[in-house]
């Protein structure tokens, strides 16, 4: 059995959340870089002008690249071998939020509740995700969600019948409806299968890919590529005003489902996606 | 694309010859509110009360930046999506609003508002809010201040980029920009 302080893993997200919001990945800024090259719309390529230099401001004076610095979105992967010492982990978790968000100058947008609506003032509770995994690391990934893209993203439970032309209607209508809304080039993230539930959070976990990566299995890969192409002849273009680049990735999970069931959803991501892993080893007793 | 440095108030004349898909640099001073203020605004003035300031002939930007380290005037100040704003809007416009700054799409009933009463609606780029805040030279909260990074605040800008979204005859960037280029993919990549 391997032991890991909690105050280990408050420091690694507080850290985690200061620089995910204030600088874009290397991934992201050459993906960025590619679309400028390919867009032919002027407004469009004044939009990723500024989208690029936003980031070099960003960074330089570790100002966030959006003022929406998001909802905390928290994946941890915790080894069925390690032992958390020292506190709670969901509230290890929340501290790193509240000293990262704090200590970052970072904007506290989380209300306590969807009709009181009082500021908690710390951006916490994130919202957490755990995943049981073999070993004694714990893997976390900070991915900030900004909510211009989080309105913009769908579920729908589909016909079986309706099959995979019904799953692909309907991500493209979604991404066709949330036009300019989610500050495009978008990173497009889609779970088909298992239960409502379960295809939402593998959307949102589609998002942390990085670019250029690509499903393995070359059948679900091919439908991500014909996604790709038939969004950015959408015409909708960066920021939307209009042009040919207007998602970078569309990054479709899939898991086993019911007999009676096709369950797709749709979560869309700004062009800053922001997201950040860290692993964290155990120490031997 | 026309670029125009445009300083605020804009002009009756501005106002009405300004085109959706014209870049602009805008200078001078703008004001901040989001969905709790516009809230509050549309409440006080159905309570008889007077908006905390005088709202004719200016222009806001949907906003709400992140707090400022020591030395900045403002932190991240990039634009918040519009349509949220649109159930507060028209009244605003009526009461004489004539600029209006923000990201996403508009509903029909703001557009005609816009039109009705005269007014345009500016594009700042979303996820911009770094290289936003490098254009905002002054910021003093107004009125609201329990709103936090929702209060009213005045905002003095100097060549803030921006783009027209709608202008005052009602045309659409985000629908003349798509159909332009949903055209064109056909034939490009077809
Ligand atoms: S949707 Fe736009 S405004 Fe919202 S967090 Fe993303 S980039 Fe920022």
């Amino acid at each position: 059995m391997k032991t890991l302080d909690a105050k280990i893993i408050t420091e690694t997200i507080k850290d985690m959340c200061i620089k995910t919001n204030c600088i874009m990945s290397e991934n992201i800024k050459s993906t960025l870089e590619d679309a400028l090259n390919a867009e032919i719309s002027p407004q469009g390529c004044e939009a990723l002008e500024c989208i690029l230099t936003n980031a070099d401001i960003a960074e330089k004076g570790m100002i966030p690249l959006c003022q929406d610095t998001g909802t905390a979105v928290i994946f941890a992967a915790v080894g069925q071998d390690l032992h958390i010492t020292g506190g709670d982990l969901t509230e290890a978790i929340n501290e790193g939020v509240r000293e990262g968000y704090t200590d970052g100058y970072l904007r506290k947008s989380i209300v306590d509740g969807p009709f009181s609506r009082k500021n908690t003032g710390d951006n916490t509770p994130a919202v957490i995700h755990y995943d049981i995994v073999p070993g004694s690391d714990i893997t976390i990934t900070v991915a900030p969600k900004g909510q211009g893209s989080e309105n913009m993203s769908a579920v729908k439970m589909c016909k079986p019948a309706e099959g995979l032309k019904g799953v692909e209607e309907f991500i493209v209508k979604t991404v066709s409806e949330a036009g300019a809304n989610p500050c495009p080039p978008i990173i497009v993230g889609v779970g088909v299968g298992g239960t409502m539930d379960k295809a939402a959070v593998m959307a949102k976990k589609a998002l942390l890919r990085e670019v250029g990566e690509h499903n393995p299995d070359p059948e679900i890969a091919a439908v991500e590529d014909e996604l790709l192409t038939r969004i950015n002849k959408l015409g909708i273009g960066p920021e939307g005003y209009g042009g040919t680049q207007t998602a970078m990735a569309v990054n479709m999970d899939v898991y086993p489902t019911h007999i009676a069931a096709l369950p797709v959803a749709v979560n869309i991501n700004c062009h800053i996606s922001r997201h950040m892993t860290v692993t964290l080893c155990g120490k031997e007793q | 694309m026309k670029t125009y440095d445009l300083t605020t108030p804009m002009t009756e004349k501005e106002i009405n010859t300004l085109q959706a898909g014209d870049k602009v640099l805008i200078s001078g001073v703008i004001y901040t509110a989001r969905d709790a203020a516009h809230k509050r605004m549309i409440d006080t003035l159905e309570a008889g009360g007077s908006l905390p300031f005088d709202i004719r002939g200016q222009m806001i930007y949907y906003m709400g930046p992140t707090p400022a380290r020591e030395g900045q005037v403002i932190g991240s100040a990039g634009p918040t999506t519009a349509g949220r704003m649109d159930f507060f809007t028209p009244q605003l416009l009526e009461r004489g609003l004539s600029g209006m700054l923000a990201k996403g799409m508009r509903s029909q009933t703001v557009i005609d508002a816009m039109q009705k009463y005269g007014a345009v609606y500016f594009g700042a780029v979303g996820g911009a809010g770094a290289y936003l805040s490098s254009c905002i030279k002054a910021a003093e909260v107004i009125a609201y201040d329990d709103l936090g990074p929702e209060a009213i605040r005045r905002l003095e800008v100097e060549k803030l980029p921006a783009i027209v979204l709608i202008d005052r005859q009602g045309n659409d960037l985000y629908k003349i920009g798509r159909k332009k280029y949903e055209c064109l993919e056909e034939g490009i990549l077809g």
